[in-house]
């Protein structure tokens, strides 16, 4: 055919057709998103230290084995209170003039998502020695750690912030072991990823392939609470350890501890739901059970698996008695 | 949604059954090449019996032997009738006479074909593009390598330029860009003159472009390990300057390979090169509109990586190496392809579909829902191209399925087939729904990658060089380590892929249950992982010999030989002659 055997007239087609096709999946619907979506309203922009912590995030490759993206499907539920949105990503731009838009969506979750991790771990503490070795609080943990954002003092200086590290990986190491700059940047970044909630009256969208809701037994009961093990696992575990024995110097032990073997029952709802931070030989505990939206079942279920394990041997509490608490504590904190 | 039947899931269905065939295929393989072998061993067998049995002839049997030797040589002189002049053959009609001197014991394999007339300095040209590639190959999966030894063990070392996020982009950039995009350049200079039967445009060009594509790539390794990239976007960390350079590479390529195209002087555009020119146009569309400075606010950024990286393997890698099979591969088996029109239908359909597929790697995401839904069904649309090459290129084969047990390059030919097959099903399977629930963010994803990536364009180039370089440089790789190579980099490749597979659906189950922690699902992955470093480590070993093979091509001297045929002899001559006048 006379077309097939044309060079200019055959190459010219191809190109057209790829063009065109390249306009309409992809030129088009990226500047339609980039024009038609704003921040939300109660957005916060990242500080300044948190955007330098960005930048050290997107220098050492975090996104190759964390993703920031909150899918419409029930197994992300986990990573945020609702699905992600086009606004949620509109705040973001060029990082220079050299560097392309970072939104660090990413592809692949070797490690957990990090969309909400501010709410889901706060931590100062944890965040710096998960750093500079992530498996000194988390045994099984295979992601790279990041000593060199540490340095080795003698004296911990003014505003200096030492990090207090399990003789275990600290072999070789006489001197204190201080954050960086960097590292501080790096967890303020860490601390700022919080989901924007939406704006009053809207309500969240849907999750999609929900799992059947297994029954739920008569409330006030310790039966058919939800699994107390596996939210210790997801909410405790990270800080005080699968064993209950917390780390020397940065978290305490649950194992044999006095609030969670005795009566007080008030104090110790109010540790789980407000953060805890008397004891300075200890980091400050964070209010584990707000920023996660716990239910009065779940801090039961947590409560009575901490009551019972490693040795622990205490009375489980009721639901009951833990909601009448949870609902006082959201009374007084109210503005 | 229950997980426990996943078995009634289309989408897990197609991929058994897809993932099945390479294992039968390399499984038929390995049968034919062992029924070679014990052939040639009881040959070889009969052989022995045979001289023993000779050994032991009394004197008379000797005689008796001799006897009837005699008798039946007797014959008559043949020239009773013509004369006593020698026979002449001035037109040269007799040709490749083929004598056989020694008794065989080894079934020799095919070595390569004769060697058409290619000019020295584009020979040599290419020669430069197959060594820097297979440079960033070893460099590449060293680093790949690396990367898997640190799942398994993440204290290796501390040192900020190898951690695991600095180093994964250097891997996957260097082969890409190094390794793939270097051999595919280089094969393609070879292709394009010889089909357009005309010599290349400019050699210089050539070399201009290779340095190019190299410092691009220096450069951008040694940037990503100091920290300095991009942004998130698999296969996007090199910075745009950086990623120009690459760009300008293939421009002034492509450039050069038009002009040949141009001058050519047969009528037609052979097929291959309908599908080099495209591939090296759409590259550079895609590196411009993904790299280009001033846009991509937000989500826009995604949409565009999206775009950018199914683009990316399917419109740059697949369409150059199909384009590169469809010359090899009617040469290699010397016969035409089956059906020059399907070869077409593919192409124009392989645009339509695969532009459309991009945003399938962000289902469930905040992008537009009609974009996934797109995607999705442009990714049921690739069965269209893929069906069509396959069966174009296995229907070649047809009728010469006996060459493969006696040729070197061949199995790689097969196997990169069969892979372009299997592999890109299976991304069509991934796109449903459900199956990407399972399998989106897990290794899943990485042994597609692998299965293609590495199955496909992997094999493929390493055929295609096997096949050119002795035509080149006249000298054969030793084919036992080619062998080696082959069965290596096979094996490797399964032990990687397949063993990551299983696991990552174990995980994308326990996600979907929801009643584990995340962290037990990183234990779980624990073995699997282990299985990788150690299939990686076959893979590794393999590019070893493929590099020794490269270099014995290249490299190593000639064994010296005394030439026999008339046109050798005369050549030797005036070698000799214009040594002499020179000196
Ligand atoms: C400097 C870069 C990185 C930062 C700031 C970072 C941050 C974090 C944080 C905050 C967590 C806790 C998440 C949670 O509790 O839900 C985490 C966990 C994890 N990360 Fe990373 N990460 C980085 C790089 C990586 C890399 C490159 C890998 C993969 C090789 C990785 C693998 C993991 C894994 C497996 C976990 C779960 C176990 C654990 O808590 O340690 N991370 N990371
Ligand atoms: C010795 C051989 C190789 C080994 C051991 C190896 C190992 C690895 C590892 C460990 C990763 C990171 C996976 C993760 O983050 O979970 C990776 C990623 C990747 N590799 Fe390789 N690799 C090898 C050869 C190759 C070759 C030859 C190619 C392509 C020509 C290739 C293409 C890729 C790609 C595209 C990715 C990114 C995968 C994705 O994000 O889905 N690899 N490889």
């Amino acid at each position: 055919m006379e077309f097939f055997d044309n060079h200019k007239k055959l190459f010219r087609t191809a190109l057209g057709l790829f063009v065109g096709l390249t306009l309409i999946v992809a030129i088009r619907p990226a500047i339609n998103n980039q024009k038609n979506n704003a921040p939300l309203p109660n957005y916060e922009p990242l500080s300044e230290q948190a955007y330098l912590g960005k930048k050290s995030f997107i220098a050492n490759g975090c996104v190759a084995c964390h993703t920031q993206q909150v899918r419409n499907v029930d197994m992300d539920k986990i990573w945020g209170n609702r699905p992600g949105i086009a606004a949620d990503y509109a705040g973001i731009t060029r990082t220079d003039f050299w560097r392309n838009t970072a939104t660090l969506m990413g592809t692949e979750r070797t490690g957990p998502d990090l969309t909400n991790i501010g709410a889901r771990q706060p931590s100062m503490a944890w965040n710096l020695l998960h750093l500079y070795q992530p498996r000194a609080v988390v045994g099984k943990s295979i992601m790279p750690a990041y000593p060199w954002l540490f340095q080795i003092k003698n004296k911990v200086g003014k505003n200096e912030v030492e990090v207090v590290v399990p003789d275990a990986y600290r072999k070789g190491i006489n001197g204190k072991i201080i954050a960086s700059q960097e590292a501080l940047n790096l967890v303020a970044y860490i601390q700022s990823l919080k989901q924007t909630p939406l704006p009053n009256g809207k309500a969240p969208m849907e999750f999609l392939y929900k799992k059947k809701e297994a029954p739920t037994g008569k409330k006030g009961s310790t039966l058919n609470l939800p699994d107390g093990k596996l939210l210790y696992t997801n909410n405790c575990m990270s800080c005080h350890q699968a064993n209950g024995e917390g780390l020397k110097g940065a978290f305490p032990p649950l194992k044999g501890s006095p609030i969670v073997l005795g009566d007080n029952l008030e104090l110790y709802v109010n540790i789980i739901m407000l953060g805890y931070d008397p004891r300075p030989e200890y980091a400050t505990m964070n209010a584990v059970g707000t920023d996660n939206n716990l239910t009065p079942e779940e801090v039961t279920a947590i409560i009575n698996h901490e009551r019972t394990s490693w040795g622990n041997n205490a009375k489980k509490v009721t639901t009951e008695e833990v909601k009448k608490i949870m609902d006082f504590i959201k009374i007084t904190t109210k503005k | 949604m229950g997980t426990k039947n996943i078995f009634n899931e289309w989408g897990i269905i197609i991929t058994l059954l897809l993932i099945a065939l390479p294992i039968i295929v390399a499984s038929i393989l390995a049968i034919v090449k062992a029924k070679a072998i014990i052939k040639n061993y009881l040959e070889k067998k009969e052989q022995e019996r045979f001289n023993n049995y000779v050994k032991d002839l009394t004197p008379i049997e000797v005689e008796k032997l001799e006897q009837r030797k005699r008798a039946l040589e007797f014959a008559l002189s043949n020239n009773e009738l013509s004369g006593k002049t020698q026979p002449v053959d001035n037109k040269g009609l007799i040709d490749n006479i083929s004598t056989v001197e020694t008794l065989r014991f080894i079934e020799q394999k095919k070595k390569s074909q004769p060697r058409p007339y290619i000019e020295p300095e584009l020979s040599k040209l290419i020669i430069w593009y197959l060594g820097c590639a297979t440079f960033w190959l070893l460099f590449g999966t060293t680093v790949g390598e690396y990367l898997g030894i640190k799942f398994v063990a993440p204290d290796v070392d501390h040192y900020s330029w190898l951690s695991f996020g600095r180093l994964r982009p250097v891997h996957t950039n260097a082969v890409f860009w190094g390794w793939a995009s270097l051999a595919m350049m280089g094969l393609a200079y070879y292709v394009i003159p010889r089909v357009s039967n005309v010599p290349i445009a400019s050699i210089r060009t050539g070399y201009r472009s290779l340095i190019l594509i190299n410092v691009s790539v220096v450069l951008g390794s040694l940037f990503l390990m100091a920290g300095i990239n991009n942004g998130g976007g698999e296969y996007r960390e090199y910075i745009w300057p950086v990623m120009a350079l690459f760009g300008i590479g293939v421009f002034i390529s492509l450039r050069n390979f038009f002009k040949t195209i141009a001058k050519r002087t047969t009528k037609e555009i052979y097929v291959s090169n309908w599908y080099i020119i495209s591939a090296m146009m759409f590259l550079l569309v895609i590196a411009v509109v993904a790299y280009w400075p001033s846009w991509q606010t937000g989500l826009g950024e995604t949409v565009v990586q999206g775009y950018y990286m199914h683009q990316g393997v399917g419109m740059w890698f697949m369409l150059f190496n199909l384009g590169l099979m469809y010359y090899f591969l009617p040469q290699q088996l010397n016969k035409p392809i089956y059906s020059y029109s399907l070869g077409i239908l593919a192409f124009w359909a392989q645009i339509l579909f695969y532009t459309l597929i991009g945003t399938h790697h962000f289902i469930f995401s905040a992008i537009p829902w009609w974009l996934q839904t797109v995607a999705i069904v442009g990714s049921a649309g690739m069965i269209i191209p893929v069906v069509a090459g396959t069966t174009n290129f296995l229907m070649t084969f047809k009728g010469s399925w006996h060459k493969l047990s006696g040729s070197y390059t061949l199995p790689f030919y097969l196997i990169g087939i069969i892979f372009y097959f299997t592999g890109s099903l299976q991304g069509t399977a991934e796109a449903f729904r459900f199956t990407n629930l399972v399998w989106h963010f897990t290794d899943f994803t990485v042994a597609h990658s692998h299965l293609t990536m590495y199955g496909i364009i992997c094999f493929m180039l390493w055929g295609f060089i096997y096949t050119i370089v002795p035509r080149l440089t006249g000298k054969e790789p030793p084919q036992i380590t080619v062998g080696a190579h082959f069965w290596l980099a096979l094996i490797g490749l399964l032990f990687y892929t397949f063993p990551l597979m299983y696991g990552s659906t174990l995980r994308g189950l326990m996600w979907m249950e929801g009643t584990k922690s995340f962290i037990e699902s990183v234990e779980l992955m624990a073995p699997y992982w282990l299985w990788r470093a150690i299939g990686g480590s076959l893979m590794w070993l393999s590019h070893i010999l493929f590099a020794y093979n490269f270099y014995v091509m290249v490299k190593r001297k000639d064994k010296i030989t005394v030439p026999t045929s008339p046109i050798d002899i005369l050549k030797a001559k005036q070698e000799l002659d214009t040594q002499a006048q020179t000196n």
